[in-house]
């Protein structure tokens, strides 16, 4: 199968590989999929709690290439978006930036997934951060 | 040095000059068909072919006449199985087989199941080799055929072939193997090993595509066969159909260059093997080989590269021709049935790679997929989740994944 070459860019040269403090408030991790289905996918977020923007954005990630360049293209587009713009990113958009082939769009649909994971895990620890806040 | 560097003989080998320049003149001047039995080209060709069935069969350890020839080695095994299961219908109706099995087997035995024959798929061990004791207890007294493998196309592991022959000469079953990463690689006597067919395929042995070989003993026992085509009767009524004469020569000469060469050239390969193994388990972690190496093709290596996946990993070797067991690479997106069969759980599989040396390559060429899959490796788990996870002490087994 011949890789589109976007696809092949963002594997030869994956931008924001890395992790970030997981345990860090203003920190969201989303890991989804399953060593077993042969797709990892580790996403981060870190935003300014003021601004509410993603500042910075890793990933690692288990799988094909389209797979390892879904995630790359995916933390190029989080940073600099606010939270909720983040939650726009449709896998559609991956496929489409990538020219993914059909048997590629579950990559792009765990790329979304795991956007939206690491968004979640974030809202979470804020929500918590501001009961705790509240109780005190 | 040339790239891109095959590695990748288990699925075909390069044509080997020697069998073109045998084949050529059958193209041409000599283009008679060997059926033709009033002229000289009819004779020529049938000379030709009677002699790449002296040479087949010189390479096995079995007679002239006992070779017949088809379009390859999933028509022969076709032709094997389902010949002996229609022809011996009335001795019983079940068959033997086991789970690592080419689909060309598997497939045909499916087909056979579903016309009311019985089959048993036996597991293998975690070696990858049949145990001998269950295939004892399995064969019944409506067993009319047991048919495993001689070499594993995936992961190269030798089955017990000898120990399989007897127990079916004792039980008085027909014992069919396919051999077609054994032939010309290993030495294989089907009189030793008490076989009574066997697939051979001419493209494995440095030979033209579509042009196979069945090995069908005709002595003690004589096997007989149901044709699976109908036609003029060729191959003595059990394979109709005018004979690919340039191929059978092609076949037959590649045969011969084996039979003269194979004890070196297998020391060869295996030097470069165990090369590769070497380097590859000293510099990298976490790496496992799928089968036994004890018995084993001299030229396979299969191991499972944890934490990298296989296809991304095919994607960072572009200019080296491997295969790998992950799912991303299958037409089913299924990871190997060969792998699952043996143990190997599925995230292992997903990072299996299969290295297949053959007669053209070099020590050159090994050195440089050694060093060009290290560095790969090295560089896709400093991407994976996995690798940093098993590097923080995390025991990935217990992890709950959000599968999708």
């Amino acid at each position: 199968m011949a890789y589109s070459n976007k696809v092949l860019d963002h594997y030869n040269n994956p931008r924001n590989v890395g992790s970030l403090d997981k345990n860090k408030a203003n920190v969201g991790t989303g890991m989804v999929g399953a060593p077993e289905c042969g797709d990892v996918m580790k996403l981060q977020i870190e935003v300014n709690e003021q601004s509410g923007i993603i500042e910075e954005a890793k990933f690692k990630t288990f799988g094909c290439g389209s797979a390892i360049a879904s995630s790359s293209l995916a933390t190029e587009w989080l940073k600099g978006k606010t939270v909720d713009q983040a939650l726009h990113i449709k896998n559609t958009d991956i496929v489409n930036e990538l020219s993914l082939p059909p048997v590629k769009i579950h990559c792009s649909v765990l790329a979304e997934d795991a956007i939206k994971a690491a968004i979640n895990d974030y809202k979470k620890k804020q929500g918590t951060r501001s009961e705790s806040a509240v109780a005190q | 040095m040339k790239l891109p560097i095959y590695f990748d003989n288990h699925a075909t080998t390069r044509v080997d000059p020697r069998v073109v320049e045998a084949m050529l003149p059958y193209f041409g001047e000599h283009f008679g068909n060997a059926a033709s039995r009033n002229h000289s080209f009819g004779w020529e060709a049938e000379e030709a072919v009677e002699k790449a069935r002296k040479q087949i069969a010189e390479l096995v350890g079995a007679t002239s006449k006992e070779i017949v020839f088809t379009s390859g080695a999933t028509e022969s095994n076709n032709l094997a199985i389902k010949g002996v299961a229609e022809m011996y219908a009335e001795r019983g109706n079940h068959i033997i087989t086991a789970a690592t099995e080419h689909k060309a087997v598997l497939d045909t035995c499916k087909r056979l199941e579903k016309e009311g024959y019985r089959v048993t798929y036996l597991p293998v061990q975690g070696n990858g080799l049949v145990d001998l004791d269950m295939l004892r207890e399995a064969i019944t007294d409506k067993t009319i055929l047991v048919t495993v493998m001689y070499a594993n196309n995936e992961i190269g592991v030798l089955q017990p072939i000898a120990e399989i022959g007897k127990i079916c000469k004792e039980k008085g079953v027909l014992f069919h193997t396919d051999g077609v990463q054994a032939v010309g690689k290993v030495p294989v006597n089907v009189v030793k090993d008490g076989i009574d067919l066997m697939s051979i395929t001419a493209h494995k042995i440095y030979g033209p595509k579509g042009v196979g070989a069945l090995y069908v003993r005709r002595k003690s026992p004589r096997v007989q066969l149901t044709a699976q085509m109908d036609g003029g009767g060729h191959e003595r009524g059990m394979r109709s159909g005018t004979l690919n004469v340039p191929g059978i020569v092609g076949l037959g000469e590649a045969c011969a260059i084996c039979n003269r060469e194979m004890a070196e050239e297998s020391k060869r390969l295996q030097g470069m093997r165990d090369y590769l193994r070497k380097k590859l388990e000293t510099e990298l972690d976490e790496v496992f080989i799928n089968g036994t190496m004890e018995h084993h093709l001299p030229h396979n290596l299969n191991m499972s590269f944890a934490y990298v996946e296989g296809e991304s990993l095919l994607m960072g070797i572009n200019d080296i021709a491997v295969s790998s067991g992950s799912a991303c690479t299958s037409a089913t997106l299924e990871p190997s049935y060969v792998l699952k069969a043996l143990g190997v759980g599925d995230d292992l599989a997903h990072t299996s790679i299969r290295f297949g040396l053959g007669r053209f390559n070099t020590q050159e060429e090994v050195e440089y997929v050694a060093n060009r899959m290290i560095e790969t490796v090295r560089k896709l788990r400093e991407l994976s989740p996995l690798y940093e996870m098993a590097k923080e002490g995390v025991d990935l087994s217990k992890v709950q994944w959000a599968a999708h």
